[in-house]
């Protein structure tokens, strides 16, 4: 299934060259006195979904909340080594946070709806950053929430809170939420974990349809969620990146015994 | 039905034939009946006791600025006026000052720190009322007649419209003073409440609020706190109770004066509670006890209008939210 | 001044009016204790304890105040804690959906902020005035009626805390509900409920407005319930508010022994309950 896919990306494109986006160089990470990344090398290319696997605690997670500094929030989480977003170093001192995070979005494992109504919810993100009149900000509500293939089912009930919706709905909303900033980047830490099978897949192929306009990095738990919709799959293990290549590659044929253990089910 | 849903009655075994269980069952239900009924007792004794002055008086008795014992004429609007107006004072005061300190202790206080701020606060609630009073006046009163009052009057007597509210002789007591010391009494009651609803908000929602790339204020304002209103408008509804109840705190303060004849803060003035703590003694026992009595009844509707006026905008609240994430 | 600018801006204002409003909140509590602890302990002495209120200008000091105030308390503690307990257990583990626990619960909630001055007039128009005369069995009842509904909503929530599956284990064994109840529920939550006692406590220690109408005051040592009696926060009203200096200290002492009191019983709830929680 993927093999075609994969290559009419990169040679159909647009963006025809792969461009990393994000790198990790000598990166480690601690909680507290805990190693918990150790001497991390990696990139992420633009324009592609890049999907991290391994068993629970791995810290693929983390990795992934190092991308946005989320762990700033946290005093006991530090980060050492380089950090590069197009090419600067998100680890420096004097880096703003806002606009790092305007830049690069995350959406979290359980949908999280702000206490606004599902316009509010969208267009709140859209006013911190920019200053648009009221016309601009509703035409951007309705885009990002096409982008999400939500509009059809909101568009007639934009001002009901945005927690009245059901779960799928409700992460469908945060996706078009962080997609509304227009950022370049979309983290999404196992974003279908809480959700049914049919949300499941609707939001699977929302990754697939996203994926032309912003780099993907996904957190998941299920292997067959990142052999599906990934173009590139790194594998984790205790916190070191075991083995990192394009998603076919990886799943067909392992270049670590490792991953070809994890991925065949002998353990994880 | 799994061991969650199950209430502890469900648990139990259904036959009440043992005499044992079914005694103590009637105990516990006959006492929570009691509890009932000294609500209902409450009111109807407040009704009995001031029957001489709702006769005499009826509705006007709520209007009426007279206080005159010897004359008997008597009127509640004086101490209603300045129940009202010291509780007012103490919830302008204590509801920004109370949301500041839930903010420092959530989210700018070193960890290591909050625990011990957020107890001193507590302590403070734990002061009784007398404390305050006798410290509000031999202590704060003749340093705010000094130097708080003038200063006041220089800012914020100076502006149009609310200037005349800080205008008058500077005696240190008063409405305003009575305002303020209600207000620290009754901050760390909201500030703690605060504290524990913004305490409990789902990390997940914060960090999505600062993965779109708010500040912590914005963060804060915008999420948190919408998210907790029905905590925080609990708490400000229990300090609001607090205020309008409080006895000693402010009959210390008020200045025990039953006139008012300018909207001076600085006034002396009369809350319910100060009219009848100072005046309940002495009181001949016919009219002028029925009337304060029935002070004590306005206030005991008060406070039950704004309880339960609270418990309902709670309920409304909660069912407006819809499913919570 | 561009949008990210002016918001960090709001931003930084915020976050250090927080610390101003930390910084009020600490200069009172620290300037009320001060006060207290300055003017209180030059008060102290041992006469203090051993000699009785005084009429203005002589010396003495508070002994029957103290004994009064230690009597009230201890009584009204000990009559209204049972009927706290036995309604929170009721609420607890019988009428959590039923009519009566509903009406109860909310009746509670009402009384426990009811004005404390007002339980005082109920007393007084329900006893005092048809006995005749103030009493500190008055005063007692009038305390007792604001222990209770803080007894029971404690009692009720530490209930509520125990798991199912305790009271299961404990039916599965044969046991009745009322032996369920007391000898495993209430011993599992006997910290928190012994909590919730002392809190109350040190809420009745420090009211002065219910005793006003009930137990009003005596300046002589009188153990006798059927008589005012002296007690601590009616005596320190009448010091404070006079122009006599002497009383005046004399008020300012026992406002210290009070507040020493009910601290002292706020801590050792806070220790007493951490303890238990850890374990």
């Amino acid at each position: 299934m993927n093999m075609n896919d994969t290559q009419q990306v990169i040679s159909a494109g647009g963006e025809g060259q792969l461009v990393p986006q994000i790198e990790c160089r000598n990166f480690d990470f601690y909680y507290g006195k805990f190693h918990a990344l150790k001497n991390i090398n990696l990139q992420i290319y633009k324009k592609r979904v890049t999907s991290f696997i391994g068993p629970s605690g791995c810290g693929k997670s983390t990795l992934l909340r190092t991308m946005n500094r989320m762990y700033d929030l946290y005093p006991e989480q530090r980060a050492t080594g380089e950090l590069l977003l197009d090419g600067n170093n998100m680890l420096a001192a004097g880096v703003d946070l806002n606009t790092l995070r305007a830049k690069v979005g995350m959406v979290f494992q359980k949908p999280t709806p702000f206490p606004m109504s599902i316009f509010e919810n969208i267009a709140f993100g859209v006013r911190l950053h920019e200053k648009l009149s009221k016309g601009q900000v509703e035409e951007r509500v309705e885009w990002a929430l096409r982008k999400a293939a939500l509009w059809d089912e909101v568009k007639n009930i934009l001002t009901r809170s945005g927690m009245s919706l059901s779960g799928g709905q409700q992460q469908r909303l945060c996706i078009a939420r962080a997609v509304a900033v227009k950022p370049e980047v979309l983290l999404l830490d196992e974003p279908t974990s809480a959700l049914d099978p049919i949300s499941t897949m609707a939001i699977e192929e929302l990754v697939n349809e996203l994926k032309g306009e912003f780099t993907i990095a996904i957190v998941t738990h299920n292997m067959q969620q990142a052999a599906r919709i990934s173009d590139y799959t790194a594998y984790m293990y205790l916190g070191e990146m075991v083995e990192f290549g394009e998603t076919d590659q990886v799943f067909i044929k392992p270049k670590n015994k490792q991953t070809e253990d994890y991925i065949t089910g002998r353990f994880g | 039905m799994n061991a969650q849903d199950a209430t502890p009655d469900d648990l139990a075994p259904k036959e009440r034939h043992n005499i044992g269980d079914l005694v103590f069952f009637n105990l516990t239900r006959g006492f929570a009946a009691f509890t009932l009924l000294l609500l209902a007792g409450i009111i109807v004794s407040l009704l009995i006791g001031s029957w001489e002055s709702l006769q005499k008086f009826g509705f006007s008795f709520l209007f009426s600025q007279q206080w005159n014992p010897p004359a008997e004429d008597f009127g509640a609007l004086i101490p209603i006026y300045g129940t009202v107006v010291t509780s007012l004072i103490a919830l302008i005061i204590a509801v920004p000052v109370s949301f500041g300190i839930a903010l420092f202790l959530t989210e700018l206080s070193p960890v290591w720190l909050r625990r011990p701020l957020g107890t001193a606060i507590e302590l403070l609630a734990a002061i009784p009322s007398i404390v305050y009073g006798m410290w509000g006046l031999l202590v704060f009163a003749p340093i705010f007649a000094q130097y708080g009052q003038p200063f006041i009057s220089a800012t914020l007597g100076n502006l149009p419209l609310i200037g005349a509210l800080f205008a008058g002789p500077r005696i240190g007591i008063g409405l305003l003073t009575a305002g303020i010391i209600l207000a620290i009494m009754i901050i760390p009651f909201i500030a703690s409440v605060m504290r524990d609803v913004f305490d409990v908000t789902p990390a997940m929602i914060k960090e999505s609020a600062y993965g779109l790339g708010c500040t912590t204020w914005e963060v804060v304002w915008n999420v948190v706190l919408p998210y907790t209103k029905v905590g925080v408008i609990g708490g400000i509804m229990l300090g609001l109770g607090r205020a309008l109840g409080e006895t000693m705190a402010v009959t210390f303060v008020i200045g025990n004066t039953n006139f008012i004849n300018n909207i001076s803060l600085y006034s002396p003035g009369n809350s319910i509670t100060s009219t009848l703590a100072n005046e309940f003694g002495e009181a001949t026992p016919g009219l002028y006890t029925a009337s304060l009595i029935e002070l004590g009844l306005i206030l005991f509707l008060i406070t039950l209008v704004v309880l339960v006026f609270s418990k309902l905008l709670l309920m409304r609240l909660a069912k407006q939210e819809g499913t919570k994430a | 001044m561009n949008l990210l600018t002016r918001r960090k801006l709001i931003n930084q204002t915020a976050l250090t009016l927080s610390l101003f409003a930390m910084s009020f909140g600490l200069v009172w509590l620290i300037w009320i204790l001060w006060t207290t602890l300055e003017l209180g302990i030059s008060g102290l002495s041992f006469s203090l304890f051993t000699q009785m209120t005084p009429a203005p200008g002589n010396s003495g000091g508070l002994a029957n105040a103290i004994a009064g105030s230690a009597v009230i308390v201890g009584l009204a503690t000990l009559l209204g804690t049972p009927i706290g307990i036995l309604t929170g257990i009721y609420l607890a583990e019988y009428g959590q959906h039923t009519w009566l626990g509903k009406s109860t619960r909310f009746i509670n909630d009402i009384l426990l902020s009811a004005p404390s001055i007002v339980i005082g007039l109920f007393i007084y128009a329900v006893y005092v005035a048809n006995v005749g005369k103030f009493s500190a069995f008055s005063g007692i009842l009038a305390l007792a009626l604001i222990v209770i509904p803080v007894v029971v909503a404690t009692t009720e929530n530490m209930l509520r805390l125990v798991p199912n599956t305790l009271r299961e284990a404990a039916y599965a064994l044969g046991a009745p509900k009322r032996i369920v109840i007391m000898s495993v529920t209430l011993k599992a939550s006997v910290a928190g409920v012994i909590t919730g006692v002392l809190l109350a406590v040190a809420r009745i220690t420090g009211e002065t407005a219910p005793l006003l109408f009930t137990a009003l005051s005596n300046q002589f040592w009188s153990l006798d319930l059927n008589e005012p009696m002296a007690n601590l926060p009616v005596t320190i009203f009448k010091f404070a508010m006079s122009p006599f200096a002497d009383w005046q200290q004399l008020a300012w002492a026992g406002v210290f022994l009070i507040t020493l009191g009910v601290l002292g019983l706020n801590i050792i709830t806070r220790i007493l309950f951490r303890n238990k929680h850890q374990q």
